[in-house]
């Protein structure tokens, strides 16, 4: 049976807080293997849309299902073991455990050790423990960081910061790896590798949602991309499309 | 095979230190060295709690007392139930864990000194019952207590025969005890779970959105903190032949919770200090009453409120001049050292663009 072309299917979701709505009706859908992007000017939804995404919040109606199971209304826990592993904006590491115990972390929901097994170190606990370390330190090599894997993850530099926050996303095995604006911040130099870090991330099968207030690097990195404008998408498509769309250029430029 | 010299050394030191004590100080000492002992298991029970999982927890006596009064009921005639004690042990242990749960579920949404408060008010709510319990049917003997309980028996040796040997046999119990649950602490802290504990600790949002079920892991950490307080608990009452909840009052809670911070929250070696340190400085000041007297002639200053004027004072200056604690861990020491290269570092890169 051939897999379904489409990943990520979102159906009509909208969100108020108190009289303010701030998504209604989005529907949007993401593909396998590709990345999409969700751009806009402030305020306009893109972060609440994530947060519904990613289990922060539960959206007030309608629903979406990641490989046709239905996930609206979900834990943020039960959304990274179902396949969506996020970062955050402003970077939100465990800044007092080294590098690596950072990446072991985001093995737990993959990995099954109590308590038990680990007070009487059992065979089979030991041989988990290991597999957990060797891919962290798989990842921390796939990112770059395998060189501060002892560090304490506070004194990376800010770039780094990033990418280990790429890498603990990427220890829980997301089939979908959601990046609120993980350029932020970020030098041209730092940005320009971090965007092959999501190419190769790309590359090897995983699809990526992107959050980005930096268009150059958007329009230069998605295959497809939605504008969010007052909480409702005005366009979606690919970039070369969108990026001529007068609805999209009013919303960030205004109405001349 | 030097690892193994050393720690063969500490056993030596570890069997010999009660005679020793006992005979350069009297039987008194070697019973504050069996207290001391109590206290380890204690702290390094709070120590999951506060040290590993970040919950700050004021009412950590209460679990001490379950597992005390666990093992009054159900080895004394006070229900005429006499229970071997390696039975009533993990019943102790498991009936603590339970409570455990039963303050973590409430709270669980709650943090920092909203935490603190709500386990003030369970540590107290569990001491007012025991008090009351006496009334209408007499459960747990009230502000009276339950005395006569049995001694602990291993076969049919009891630790209390003869009198004399008594604070000895305990030590070496209490001593097996609180190196099991130093082991088992460890073990705990480099685990999955016990990295789970920090995460949560660190940043509870992040720790969630990585896949941790953070109201299991917080749960898991209250039960097996509460499990820690319950089997010292058992201990105690064994060894004390009797249980009031005069021994449970928040104090003893504020004095198990400044033996983890006093010694370095989340630092299991830094942590036994601590309780050695605070269980027995203050027996110490004990001797100052005899000094001022042979020196002034009179007592100055009343030795018990020194104690506590000392303590607070001790408290303070731990606080302020090692905020880590007196025995960090090493990760907490390579932080501070890290800040210091790091600034270093910028210093010179500074001096270098002024050239």
């Amino acid at each position: 049976m051939m897999q379904d072309a489409k990943l990520l299917e979102v159906q009509n979701i909208g969100k108020t807080f108190g009289g303010l709505a701030a998504l209604s009706g989005v529907s949007l859908s993401i593909n396998r293997g590709e990345i999409y992007a969700l751009i806009g000017p402030n305020g306009a939804g893109k972060t609440t849309l994530f947060n519904v995404l990613t289990g922060i919040y539960k959206p007030d109606s309608g629903n979406f299902r990641l490989e046709g199971v239905e996930m609206a209304g979900k834990k943020p826990s039960e959304m990274a073991k179902s396949g969506i592993a996020r970062t955050f904006q402003n970077i939100r590491l465990f800044s007092n455990m080294s590098v690596i115990e950072n990446v072991m972390v985001g093995r737990h929901c993959r990995t099954r050790g109590g308590v038990l097994g680990a007070i009487l170190g059992s065979s089979r606990t030991r041989a988990e423990e290991k597999s957990i370390s060797e891919k962290a330190r798989h990842l921390l090599d796939y990112v770059g960081l395998a060189r501060h894997a002892h560090m304490l993850a506070r004194n990376l530099s800010y770039g780094d910061q990033r990418r280990l926050e790429i890498a603990r996303a990427l220890a829980t095995e997301p089939k979908l790896l959601a990046l609120d604006e993980p350029a932020a911040g970020m030098n041209p130099l730092e940005t320009d590798s971090l965007k092959s870090l999501l190419e190769t991330i790309r590359r090897d099968g995983i699809t990526l949602l992107l959050i980005e207030h930096d268009v150059k690097l958007v329009m230069g990195i998605c295959d497809r991309l939605a504008v969010l404008n007052f909480g409702k998408k005005i366009a979606e498509g690919e970039p070369s499309q969108v990026g001529s769309n007068p609805l999209v250029i009013e919303a960030y430029l205004g109405v001349s | 095979m030097k690892k193994a010299l050393k720690r063969g050394l500490y056993a030596v030191l570890l069997a010999l230190l009660p005679f020793a004590t006992g005979m350069a100080f009297g039987k008194t000492w070697v019973r504050i060295l069996d207290f001391a002992l109590l206290y380890v298991m204690l702290a390094l029970g709070l120590n999951i709690v506060v040290g590993f999982a970040g919950l700050l927890d004021l009412g950590y006596v209460a679990f001490f007392a379950v597992g005390a009064y666990c093992y009054a009921l159900l080895a004394s005639p006070h229900f005429g139930l006499h229970l071997p004690f390696w039975l009533i042990l993990p019943i102790g242990a498991f009936a603590a864990g339970i409570f455990g749960m039963l303050l973590g579920a409430p709270t669980l949404r709650l943090r920092g000194d909203y935490l603190a408060i709500v386990t003030l008010g369970f540590g107290e709510i569990i001491r007012i019952f025991l008090n009351n319990l006496d009334t209408p049917y007499n459960i747990t003997g009230g502000p009276q207590g339950i005395d006569m309980i049995d001694p602990i028996r291993l076969g049919s040796f009891s630790l209390n025969q003869p009198t004399s040997h008594t604070v000895y046999s305990y030590y070496f119990l209490f001593l097996f005890f609180a190196l099991a649950t130093a082991f088992v602490s460890m073990r705990l802290q480099h685990s999955r779970i016990g990295r789970a504990w920090a995460a949560i600790r660190e940043d509870e949002i992040a720790a969630e959105a990585m896949g941790i079920n953070t109201r299991n892991v917080k749960l898991l950490a209250f039960a097996m903190g509460a499990s820690f307080g319950g089997l010292s608990g058992g201990l105690f009452a064994g060894f004390e032949g009797f249980v009031s909840p005069e021994s449970f009052t928040l104090m003893e809670s504020i004095m198990i919770l400044s033996m983890v911070v006093l010694g370095g929250m989340g630092h299991i070696r830094g942590v036994i200090f601590g309780a050695v340190l605070l269980s027995i400085l203050p027996e110490a000041l004990r001797y100052v009453g005899p000094i001022e007297q042979s020196l002034f002639g009179k007592i100055v200053v009343d030795p018990s409120s020194l104690r506590m004027l000392l303590f607070g004072l001790a408290l303070i200056l731990v606080m302020l001049l090692r905020p880590a604690g007196l025995w960090p861990s090493p990760a907490r020491k390579r932080e501070l050292l890290a800040h210091g290269e790091t600034a270093k570092h910028e210093n010179t890169n500074i001096y270098d663009a002024g050239r």
